[in-house]
């Protein structure tokens, strides 16, 4: 049985397509980010799992059984917005029982869940407050504790991370995570936070233009990334994509930059199909973390490359360094001193690159 | 060196003080101007009032009365209490306030109401339904008197405060629906989302979310509303007369048909009479205004 499972699913508003052919399903306990950036669709898809949008195309199942024209009351789901939603005319009590109180429930059973859920969340002592009377950090927590009452079987979060500065938002996050190890609720989360997507996600859906590009863990997101798109949205600096062709001779590939004639060998790359590898046209895609200023595996590989541009961030230092006029990122601890416009040594580390083909943009 | 650059810091700093105790006493002098200027026609209304009718054929326009003489106030409200031609104000204040406060509540209602579908429940083509609605917002009086006469007939309420009160309310929906959809537009839809998963319903979530949060606008509206409704002479004098009548029309009934001497002080108490409510709204609802602007209740 799947906790949620969408099928086929497809969405427009007039003539605009928003969300195209989504299929997904989460286990019971997950915690699924849907990431990318913004106009993509996630927002949409989570109103839709949530009941309040409609669908053109497609089912949604909870717990098996076709919620598609179900009132989101009756969905078994409760959502955490971005602006909180707190009902400003009402205390945090009524804030949080508000919706226990429209499902009839008796007046033990709402006292008791609010007992439970505010000491749990520590709103304990600002039951009498109105929302106006709270910081961030603490109507977070109401909007949070107004979703937990309900013990629901799907969590809702739509971006509910944005609206706080830094620090709070590293608190929050945090206390996030430790709320879904605690409860163990199934968990659907919708940022454009790679950050945040990585450190809450058991599983990462990233959507772009209202399709889902990859629907992995998150190691497997960065490490393994579907196509250019994922390996370019996941990570900071992004992925070098440097473009260029393979070329196979006795059973040996290799990579060229375009431009270049310098062989990069990738014989340990797996590759899914390994036909008609010879002079195709990829993206050699290797992280800014993982070209190393010393050797440290047999396998890295030796490159000389002219650094450009040094831009120092405190613990560490972003270099732009120069392959046959196409630019390539690498992070070093800020310890390391580089010599600028001159050619230095470097290792790229070819057990973590990704090849893409550059027509399909697909992973190969 | 460093003297000469002292003095003549000191110089200027001496100037600037003169420059600004100027200008300052400048400023109170036209703001003095303009205050008397906007008061003086309700001192001349007071003072007159207040006056007899000798006082007034023997002083000037400015003088001050004798003393407090109520008697033109009283004649104004209640009459001389002689029969036939003894127009007075009592019943048609009462008219007229018969006639404001439904249809200030029911446009204001009907106004929130519409508003809040506009904002929170858009379906398609409402943005048409609100451009037609403004549209309703520029359409002059005189444009709809013979439609509305015709159909306040047809309803059978011509000449009547109901038919008064449809009137105004109808012709009072295009502005407040204008006033509630500014006013919900700026709270967040997120709101009403929240309140659907709670199984709030569509009446539920407008009376207890969206209303409690309405305070500025609908003093607004009602502020607005009522001095539309209650200084209009128009639809009043064209869709009423005699008993129904409301206070606008009965004022210058008063003083258009006396047929003996002017009474000049009676006209006055009249007008102040007729003008009290709108100013007595302004300033009780004018504070819950600008308290209702400065709790931000609004951002959640």
């Amino acid at each position: 049985m799947k906790t949620l499972k969408i099928e086929d699913l497809s969405k427009n508003f007039g003539s605009t397509e928003v969300l195209r052919k989504i299929n997904l399903e989460i286990d019971e306990g997950n915690f699924l980010v849907l990431l990318g950036p913004s106009g993509c669709g996630k927002s949409t898809l989570l109103n839709i799992i949530a009941g309040l949008e409609t669908i053109n195309e497609g089912n949604v199942f909870i717990d098996d059984y076709n919620v598609s024209k179900v009132e989101p009351k009756d969905r078994n789901i409760a959502m955490v917005f971005q602006s909180y939603a707190l009902y400003p005319s009402m205390n945090v009590r009524e804030n949080m029982i508000f919706g226990l109180k429209q499902a009839k429930t008796s007046k033990e059973k709402i006292e008791q869940q609010l007992e439970k859920v505010s000491k749990f969340l520590q709103v304990d002592q600002l039951l009498e407050r109105k929302p106006s009377q709270l910081s961030g950090g603490q109507r977070q927590r109401v909007a949070i504790g107004r979703a937990l009452v309900r013990e629901p079987r799907i969590f809702l979060f739509d971006e509910p991370l944005s609206n706080l500065d830094a620090k709070l938002r590293v608190e929050m996050r945090r206390e996030i995570k430790k709320l879904h190890q605690q409860l163990k609720t199934t968990v659907v989360y919708v940022t454009h936070d790679q950050t945040e997507a990585m450190s809450l996600g058991t599983r990462i859906a990233i959507m772009n233009h209202g399709v889902i590009q990859q629907n992995d863990t998150p190691e497997n997101i960065y490490n393994r990334p579907s196509n250019t798109f994922v390996a370019d949205f996941i990570g900071s600096p992004s992925m070098n994509l440097i473009k260029g062709s393979l070329k196979e001779s006795s059973g040996e590939i290799s990579f060229t930059a375009s431009g270049s004639n310098f062989e990069i060998p990738v014989k340990g790359y797996e590759f899914k199909d390994k036909s008609n590898l010879n002079n195709k046209e990829v993206f050699f895609g290797i992280r800014p973390e993982h070209i190393y200023f010393k050797k440290s595996n047999e396998s890295d590989f030796e490159i000389n490359l002219r650094a450009d541009l040094s831009e120092y961030i405190g613990h560490e230092q972003i270099m732009t360094f120069d392959y046959a006029n196409q630019e390539i990122l690498a992070k070093f601890p800020s310890t390391i001193k580089i010599e600028l416009a001159k050619e230095t040594k470097l290792y790229f580390d070819l057990t973590q690159i990704s090849l893409f083909d550059a027509q399909t943009e697909e992973r190969i | 060196m460093q003297d000469n650059i002292k003095s003549s810091y000191q110089q200027l700093e001496q100037k600037s003080k003169y420059t600004n105790v100027f200008l300052r006493w400048f400023l109170y002098f036209v703001l003095i101007l303009f205050a008397s200027y906007f008061i003086f026609p309700l001192y001349v209304m007071v003072v007159t009032s207040l006056k007899t009718m000798e006082e007034i054929r023997q002083g000037t326009l400015l003088s001050w009365p004798s003393g407090l003489n109520f008697e033109s106030w009283a004649v104004a409200w209640g009459g001389r209490g002689y029969g036939a031609g003894d127009t007075f104000l009592r019943p048609y204040f009462w008219n007229s306030i018969k006639m404001v406060v439904p249809a200030v509540f029911f446009s204001t209602f009907i106004g929130a109401m519409t508003g809040y579908v506009l904002t929170k429940w858009r379906f398609k083509g409402d943005s048409w339904v609100f451009l037609f609605l403004l549209f309703g917002c520029f359409i002059p009086f005189q444009a709809i008197l013979l439609p509305m006469a015709r159909t306040l007939g047809v309803l059978g309420i011509s000449n009547s405060i109901i038919g008064l009160v449809l009137v105004h309310t109808v012709y009072g929906i295009p502005f407040t629906t204008l006033f509630f959809r500014n006013y919900y537009v700026s709270v967040p839809t997120e709101l009403v989302k929240a309140a659907r998963i709670d199984g709030a319903g569509f009446f539920k979530i407008f009376f207890k979310i969206l209303l409690p949060i309405s305070a500025p606008i609908i003093v607004v509206t009602v502020i607005w509303q009522f001095t539309q409704i209650w200084n209009d002479f128009l639809f009043g004098s064209t869709f009423s007369f005699g008993e129904a009548a409301p206070i606008q029309v009965a004022l210058n009934n008063m003083v258009l048909s006396s047929t003996s001497v002017k009474e000049y002080n009676v006209d006055m108490a009249s007008a102040i009479i007729a003008g009290v409510p709108t100013l007595i709204v302004y300033v009780l609802a004018g504070k819950y205004f600008i308290r209702g602007l400065t709790s931000g209740a609004v951002k959640g």
